[in-house]
């Protein structure tokens, strides 16, 4: 089966600017497909040269196994849910929503039928008469997204679409993406630089940094199997360890990443010989509900984040600021790294 | 002596100038009366009051043997605006007020585009001060050295001549409405000179206003499909229109009123500026002059009605 999005080898240079450097990935058909990263890393350029407004410097990108190079945004069977929405001010819902029917000339009556279902689709309908302007926030994401979704599109791109709206909104408009989309099955390409979002949404995820693509994986591999030590960091919180304690800890100088959660702390030494162990002082003791967050200073430099679970107890036996403790994990949970994008 | 912590600290001495800032802030209504006041009196009393007594000028009437103004109410002085000879005044400056705000907003309106769309600062400033150097020199300076240029004998009819186009100069010139003896004297000279004179305020507010849209609605309008006409069609022009109305205001009305370029370019035949002039100067005429005035002011609001109804003001 051809791909809905393929990369081969793409950059985009801006003069001496590396935006995208070398990104080669295959977007399945109806795949949920997320491109994560911190901002400049490259993702939005890549979701820019999928929709036509930027044209590659090298590389080849095919939409639905057809070259797109020269290909024009208004020729391209993709749509976009612009991050700021960029709806049009001086037309009201409904025009925005059948704009793209307009321009491609479908008659009034099917443009009318078709947008008026498209903004029940995002539970709008009623809104049709206002304009932009009398709108909040989550409703104008809504009509960026009828909008789009009204052409039926192969496609769908989406540029941090969530990133204006409060927590709340954010939350149920993630749940509401994921079942639209399972539910019409279109291949949607998800750009956000909020690796929650990524994980709980995505089927695979792109982890991008410096142009260059750190790993591509589900969620749960991505989280688990962390390639690098980039990936450790940014997907959840980690501790990455490196130099002559990796060589003790993991017999070779090869760093790896062990998360906080894996960790464990105590008073007392434990010489099991499938776990590893550290000592250190406790140097900070922060009370997050259902867990604690223990950070200590190693003994011999360096700095170890522990995650525990407060339990029954509510975290009364927790270990106190300055007292020397044993952290310890298995071995199995730790995660070799490489250094930087294969 | 008793001290605290505040009374060491110089920021909370009371100075006279604290005192008035303490009182101002305590009575807000006086403080926005001291500020808004005099801007307001102008406001109403110089230009809006000045402007009532202009209109108020144009009932009184006018004796013509004696050349004497006389309080005496009448509506003469408007019929006359209706008279044959004087509404072809002012159709004549009608037409020419359009042609010049059609001609104008049609070289503006690239220009500001690559303005605002396209130009790199230094040369969106290079275009800025392009725009605006001929505007800062003097107008009538201008306008005469436009008589020049048109002249027989002038950069123009040399040119043309050198072009062997000297024909196609006189076709033109003996077509009715447009034409006259010389360029200098004609119709085509005088929309020419109009047209220089007033481009600067029709490229500023269209250029402000395409500034104003969203680069990311092009690419919006592109994205649902939308072919570059259609771009242009249905978003960039409805959303810089309220800049051309806003250019066209001002070509439109500078037109209407103007007398220089009346007087020194093109046919005989009065505009309505030049009527204006000739009834207060030469005649006297004050209450005659002071009618015509409101002929433009009336064109105006029309044409603003006809611009709300192609929706020139949906988009502010």
């Amino acid at each position: 089966m051809t791909a809905a999005v393929e990369f081969t080898d793409v950059s985009r240079f801006y003069g001496s600017v590396k935006a995208v450097d070398g990104v080669s990935i295959a977007i399945a058909d109806g795949e949920f497909f997320s491109m994560l990263g911190p901002s400049g890393s490259g993702k939005t350029t890549c979701l820019r040269l999928i929709a036509g407004f930027e044209q590659p410097t090298r590389g080849s990108i095919r939409i639905h196994g057809v070259e797109a190079a020269g290909v024009p945004p208004f020729a391209r069977d993709v749509n976009t849910v612009f991050q700021d929405y960029a709806l049009f001010p001086h037309m009201n819902v409904r025009e925005n929503v059948g704009y793209g029917l307009m321009v491609k000339g479908v008659e009034k009556a099917e443009r009318l039928a078709r947008s008026q279902q498209a903004l029940e689709m995002v539970a709008l309908d009623g809104y049709g008469e206002r304009k932009p302007a009398q709108l909040s926030g989550g409703q104008r994401q809504r009509v960026a997204l009828a909008r789009a979704l009204v052409n039926r599109p192969r496609v769908l791109l989406l540029d941090e679409p969530l990133g204006a709206l409060d927590l709340k909104l954010r939350e149920q408009m993630q749940g509401e993406l994921k079942s639209l989309q399972r539910q019409l099955g279109i291949t949607f390409v998800y750009v956000t630089h909020d690796q929650g979002e990524a994980l709980s949404m995505a089927d695979r995820v792109a982890v991008f940094n410096n142009g260059k693509i750190e790993q591509v994986d589900t969620p749960r591999e991505l989280y688990m199997r962390p390639a690098t030590s980039f990936v450790a960091n940014f997907v959840g919180t980690s501790n990455v360890i490196d130099g002559d304690r990796a060589r003790v800890l993991g017999g070779s100088a090869q760093p790896f990443s062990i998360r906080p959660e894996h960790v464990r702390v105590s008073r007392e030494i434990s010489f099991a010989h499938d776990l590893a162990s550290v000592s250190g002082v406790v140097r900070d003791v922060q009370y997050h509900g259902a867990t604690s967050r223990i950070e200590i200073d190693l003994d011999g430099g360096g700095r170890l984040v522990a995650s525990v679970q407060n339990g029954e107890g509510g975290g009364a036996l927790l270990p106190a600021t300055g007292e020397a403790v044993h952290a310890y994990w298995s071995r199995a949970a730790m995660v070799p790294l490489r250094d930087g994008p294969a | 002596m008793k001290t605290n912590a505040l009374s060491g600290n110089s920021l909370y001495l009371r100075t006279p100038l604290r005192s008035l800032a303490v009182g101002l802030h305590r009575r807000p209504g006086l403080l926005l009366a001291v500020l808004l006041g005099p801007p307001l009196l102008w406001f109403f009393i110089i230009y809006l009051g000045s402007l009532l007594a202009l209109l108020w000028q144009g009932f009184y009437s006018f004796d013509d043997f004696s050349m004497r103004i006389l309080p005496q109410w009448t509506l003469h002085n408007y019929a006359q605006i209706f008279v044959k000879g004087n509404f072809d005044i002012v159709l004549r400056t009608l037409a020419m007020a359009s042609a010049v705000t059609v001609a104008a907003a049609v070289i503006a309106f690239p220009i500001a585009y690559y303005m605002s769309r396209y130009a790199t600062p230094s040369v969106k400033a290079f275009f800025y001060i392009g725009v605006m150097l001929p505007m800062w020199a003097s107008y009538i300076v201008k306008a005469y050295s436009w008589t020049v240029i048109l002249a027989k004998g002038g950069i123009v009819y040399w040119l043309l001549g050198q072009l062997h186009l000297t024909g196609v100069l006189e076709a033109l010139l003996r077509v009715p409405y447009v034409g006259g003896t010389t360029l200098s004297t004609s119709h085509l000279g005088r929309f020419l000179v109009f047209t220089y004179i007033w481009l600067p305020f029709m490229v500023l507010p269209i250029q402000a206003a395409l500034e104003r849209v969203p680069p990311n609605l092009v690419q919006a309008s592109q994205d649902l499909g939308a072919r570059g006409a259609q771009t242009f069609r249905y978003v960039i022009w409805p959303l810089a229109f309220p800049g051309v109305v806003a250019g066209s205001i001002f070509t439109f009305s500078l037109t209407l009123g103007d007398f220089i370029i009346p007087t020194l370019i093109g046919p005989s035949g009065l505009f309505i500026g030049t009527f204006v002039y000739v009834q207060q100067g030469a005649v006297g005429n004050i209450p005659m002059a002071a009618a015509f005035t409101v002929v433009p002011i009336v064109l105006i609001v029309v044409y603003l009605r006809i611009a709300k109804r192609l929706g020139a003001f949906d988009a502010l």
